[in-house]
């Protein structure tokens, strides 16, 4: 018993009080984003409303389920627990049932579940439990073999699901091995291959050409500050790619302009690479490299996406960015959700006063794009204090897990912060037009139970775990 | 502390600068930029049903019977309503200033963003004030849609109406919205599917100030309205009408089918109503009127749910039976003591006796009592006798269900053995105990429409084709598609017919009938019948088809309360059938004519129930 109370005296307070507060305001945002006058009242069970407190009610009891388990359990099982997820996860084709197109739940009685809601928790543990053992080193190759391990297996599970958005979350745990070591520059790398990715996929391939052209010149610029160098290259690309496009257009030719870029961006670079390397500026070689590497890049993946990859590829990467969701056209969900939240104002339009929302402008007003709801409603001041919170509650776990002595504790902090985190960039960058529109949900806003337990499982193990950091953990 | 401890301010790093990215994003979204708030206001969706017209109704020629005239609703959307001058809308829209708050009410209760009717049915003159001041209101739209009419104002029962689909509909019919409206009776109901066609769409951004500010999304979710495809019937509109003008303050029904194909060319149920009543601003009230009537019973199809005891009319089917089964011959003659005659008295006197082709013309009862028992004693037990008499008469139409298009035809009935074996006994009943089925009387009760059926099946000499109203559909490129109908064939040989045929053309010419129904230049062949009623004046009935050698149209007329037949449903169809065939009247007959359209035998009775 005495140990029990121990285990209260210790909790973070100050992050159950943001968890609370979130589920809170998530719950009032749904009600009046699906709101209906048939069914006024907040706690009727038939409408989502009251759903969501019933699953409110259920992720307290496993919260508080949690905090009074023995937190030497998930160092203990934490392998067995990330396998039991992973056969849960390959049940899934069998016995699972199909919403939305993706067969990735599983119904357990009246509930369903989604398993690689729970990987993203087994994951953590897994990873937690690895990395804090004495044999692993970052960069030794049975380490780096073993971590891809732990990673890939739920990933390709999840992608063979057809859940590709939970699978891209995944990714997010780079960060967590760059803290714990990983060199950065795979993190620089990965996170150019992804933008360079998304970029053309989004925007095809010239403008993301143009794009990176651009950047490259103020970096060069801001690192270099050569004004007059950067002018010649500007005016190098220009002219190349003026020339090409005059002798097309006199030759009624009819060439993609695509082509005149590219020959452009690679002549000049090649110049100025020839040049750089005499004049042996390093820096610059390897920014036109990097350059050069990138509009490669787009133009392969553009080239790829559509002469080697069969429509059914095609149609799920369409679908990951919520291209091929979008049947009003690219742009019309992500411009309607702006709308939305931009006609919110300063102070909002008041509760149940949301007009986008309710009309339907918005799709899936209550799971992905709840936040329009929050800016349409509640304006900039209620928009920024959910950002506020996501924020203080990201710090606040970043806090706790370098606080906690041990690596497990402190990795699978890490673990959690940076998946909500992930959840919040991607999901509000989406509803703001910052960011792919991919269908991950809000943590601990959007309706349904089985993201909320998820979060909830997540969250609250490493509210246990902090909450016994003065204990000697042998890990 | 391990030595990559410093990371920790990269990770918080990136996290604070993507929440501080956010902000920023919101901040030009939601304030520095104002074009996301116009957009918004902008955004209103209205989505206007574009309501085909419904399919039209023609007669057989070609004239038509039921098209569409032009109404508009005016909608409200709750939210969307701002203060405005209620008296200047009253006065447009012709309203009380209490309706209009009721209505607005009303429309609140059912949903602040949903558009809800709030004065239906508004006609074109005051549409185009309407719409003038349209701008002055904003919630308000104007939707239009089509209200039925029906120029001839006749064949109401049979053609039936539309009226809002009720609950239940919307329920299980997702083709149904709130409000629209949808076939509830006769060949409106019956055709619901082909003569409504298929709704549209059209979503419409709205401003705050009402007005349109384009398409939502560029059309693409808006859906064209197919039209209703046009009925073509075997009506004949002038006759159904004329018709109407006979049984004027009468009560019954009368059916006319064209035996060589089934088609119904008039289906009169009277009293009846002018349809138009039911359509328009006025309908629920008129509809309750209607509905209330509980004397008339206006609405009620009596010519398919009227069932009645058919009378001497009956007789016909009895001959032809008791020819097929042999159990008489048509030479076979049986005595008649005239109103002394047991067990059924005679209503005529006449020569005696009998053999069947006068049995007919003098609709000779103690004859008709013989064929009966003659048929039953045919097989060796009475119930074995009444089950063939009794599939011969099934055979004929009757206890089933003809099988017009229209759901709420009745069968009929006829009893089962099973029936006279528990109200007597097994074994117990014979050709007696059951003897006034031999007149028609007793345990059958038929329509209108089984009885000019059977008209048919004897001017065709053995079989009908299915009666039905419409003949051919017509798609909306006015493309028209012929229906097809089963042909069914009686068990009983063609030259049985002509004997019943010749006391038929007897009944005509050689009774008194001579000066009310023979015309002069086509043979009619005809049967009256004279149902007793317990329930107060005898039921006047009247089969009939012309001519007799090549029928172009065979009748049953079927008056309550009228006395003999030969008095009023034999002139009535007499007429028809002239009408029909020479398209006027004889000079000779217009007296006749006068009388029978004068004849009020509706307060008659009023008369008498109240003696
Ligand atoms: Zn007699």
């Amino acid at each position: 018993m005495q140990k029990k109370t121990n285990v209260w005296n210790n909790v973070d307070w100050i992050t159950i009080s943001i968890y609370l507060a979130m589920m809170f305001i998530g719950w009032i945002n749904i009600y009046a984003a699906v709101y209906n006058e048939e069914h006024k009242s907040i706690f009727d069970m038939t409408q989502q409303y009251g759903k969501q407190l019933m699953w409110i009610g259920a992720a307290i009891f496993i919260a508080v389920l949690m905090i009074n388990t023995d937190s030497k359990f998930f160092v203990t099982f934490a392998f067995p627990i990330y396998i039991a997820i992973i056969f849960l996860l390959m049940l899934v084709p069998f016995i699972g049932t199909t919403i939305n197109g993706a067969k990735s739940w599983i119904q357990f009685g009246g509930f369903l579940l989604q398993p690689s809601e729970f990987m993203k928790m087994g994951t953590s543990l897994a990873l937690a439990r690895y990395i804090s053992s004495y044999n692993f080193k970052m960069h030794s190759w049975k380490s780096l073999l073993a971590l891809a391990g732990i990673l890939f297996v739920p990933v390709g599970l999840i992608f063979l699901q057809n859940d590709t958005g939970s699978a891209i979350v995944f990714g997010v745990f780079l960060l967590v091995l760059y803290r714990e070591g990983l060199n950065g520059i795979v993190l620089f790398f990965s996170f150019l291959i992804a933008l360079v990715f998304v970029l053309t996929m989004v925007l095809e391939p010239l403008p993301t050409i143009l794009i990176l052209t651009f950047a490259a010149f103020l970096i060069n610029y801001l690192i270099r500050k050569k004004t007059k160098r950067n002018l010649i290259g500007m005016a190098t690309f220009t002219s190349i790619f003026g020339i090409l496009w005059l002798i097309n257009y006199l030759a009624e030719g009819g060439v993609d302009p695509l082509y005149f870029v590219f020959a452009a961006a690679f002549i000049s670079s090649l110049v100025f690479f020839l040049w750089a390397i005499m004049l042996h500026k390093r820096s610059l070689a390897i920014l036109i490299g990097i350059y050069l590497g990138s509009v490669l890049f787009s133009v392969s993946v553009d080239y790829v996406f559509h002469n080697i990859m069969e429509q059914h590829q095609r149609d799920r990467i369409n679908e990951l960015l919520g291209i091929q969701s979008d049947l009003h056209g690219a742009g019309y969900h992500v411009n309607q959700s702006k709308i939305a939240i931009g006609s919110g104002g300063f102070f909002g339009k008041g509760f149940l006063q949301g007009t986008q929302t309710k009309f339907d402008f918005v799709p899936e007003q209550s799971t992905d794009f709840i936040f329009c709801t929050v800016g349409e409603e509640w304006g900039f001041l209620g928009s920024t204090l959910v950002i506020g919170l996501f924020m203080a509650l990201l710090m606040r776990l970043i806090f706790l897990a370098e606080r906690n002595r041990s690596k497990f504790s402190r990795v699978y902090g890490y673990c959690v912060a940076t998946i909500l985190f992930f959840h919040f960039a991607v999901n509000i960058g989406m509803t703001i037009g910052l960011a792919p529109v991919i269908g991950i949900p809000l943590p601990f806003f959007s309706y349904g139970g089985s993201s909320l337990w998820s979060f909830t499982l997540l969250l609250f193990v490493f509210v246990r775990l902090d909450a016994s950091r003065f204990e000697q953990l042998s890990y | 502390m391990d030595t990559f401890s410093k990371r920790k301010v990269i990770v918080a790093g990136i996290m604070l600068g993507v929440g501080i990215l956010f902000v920023l994003r919101l901040f030009t979204l939601q304030i520095t930029n104002k074009t996301y708030k116009q957009f918004a206001t902008r955004n209103v969706l209205r989505e206007i049903t574009i309501y085909p017209a419904r399919g039209y109704i023609y007669d057989r020629n070609n004239e038509l019977m039921v098209y569409n005239k032009a109404a508009y609703d005016l909608m409200l959307i709750p939210r969307e309503v701002k203060a405005f001058d209620t008296t200047e809308l009253c006065n447009i829209i012709q309203l009380d200033r209490k309706d209009l708050r009721e209505a607005i009410a009303k429309a609140k209760q059912y949903s602040r963003y949903k558009p809800s009717i709030v004065a239906g049915q508004i006609s074109s003159d005051i549409y185009a004030p309407l719409q003038e001041k349209l701008y002055k209101y904003p919630g308000f739209f104007v939707q239009s849609r089509t209200l039925r009419e029906y120029p001839s104002k006749s064949a109401a029962q049979a053609l039936g109406f539309v009226g809002e689909v009720n609950q239940r509909t919307i329920e299980t019919d997702k083709y149904y919205k709130s409000g629209d409206y949808i076939g509830v009776s006769g060949l409106e109901k019956a055709y619901e599917k082909e003569l409504r066609g298929i709704k549209g769409v059209q979503k419409s951004m709205v401003d705050v100030h009402n007005r349109i500010k384009g398409k939502y999304n560029d059309g693409l979710e808006d859906t064209t309205a197919i039209l209703g495809q046009n009925l073509i019937t075997g009506f004949d509109a002038k006759l159904q009408a004329y018709a109407e003008l006979l049984m004027t303050n009468k009560k019954g029904a009368v059916v006319a089918i064209e035996p060589a194909t089934g088609e119904i060319i008039l289906m009169v149920s009277a009293p009846s109503y002018d349809p138009n009543l039911l359509v328009g601003r006025q309908r629920s009230k008129n509809y309750s009127i209607l509905m209330q009537d509980s004397v008339y019973k206006p609405t009620w199809n009596r010519a398919i749910i009227g069932e009645y005891s058919p009378g001497s009319t009956f007789k016909l089917v009895n001959a032809l039976i008791a020819l097929q089964e042999h159990s008489v011959t048509p030479y076979d003659r049986f005595s008649c003591s005239g109103q002394g005659s047991t067990p059924i008295r005679c209503t005529h006197s006449h020569a005696s006796p009998v053999a069947m082709r006068e049995g007919i013309r003098e609709s000779c009862n103690p004859y008709f009592w013989n064929v009966f028992r003659s048929i039953i004693n045919h097989s060796p037990t009475a119930e074995e006798g009444y089950r063939v008499w009794r599939d011969h008469v099934v055979n004929f139409g009757f206890a089933q269900r003809v099988g017009t298009e229209l759901s709420s035809e009745r069968k009929g009935n006829l009893a089962e053995t099973s029936y006279y074996d528990k109200y007597f006994g097994q074994k117990r009943w014979n050709a007696m105990t059951i003897r006034s089925l031999s007149i028609g009387q007793g345990e059958i009760l038929v329509t209108p429409l089984q009885m000019a059926n059977m008209a048919a099946i004897i001017a065709n000499r053995g079989y009908y084709i299915t009666p039905h109203l419409v003949r051919a559909i017509q798609d909306p490129n006015r493309v028209s598609h012929e229906l097809e109908f089963e042909k069914k064939v009686i068990d009983i040989r063609p030259e049985h017919f002509n004997t019943v045929i010749e006391g038929m053309q007897a009944v005509i010419e050689d009774t008194k009938l001579q000066h009310t129904v023979k015309l002069d230049s086509v043979i009619v062949c005809g049967k009256t019948g004279t149902v007793q009623n317990p329930h107060g004046a005898d039921h006047s009935a009247f089969v009939a088809f012309a001519p007799r050698d090549t029928p172009k149209i065979a009748i049953a007329v079927y008056i309550e309360n009228a006395g003999f037949g030969a008095t009023y449903a034999a002139p009535i169809a007499g007429l028809l059938i002239e009408k029909y065939l020479n398209d006027s009247i004889a000079p000779r007959r217009k007296d006749l004519e006068q009388r029978l359209i004068e004849t009020d035998l509706l307060n008659v009775v009023e008369v008498k129930r109240k003696l």
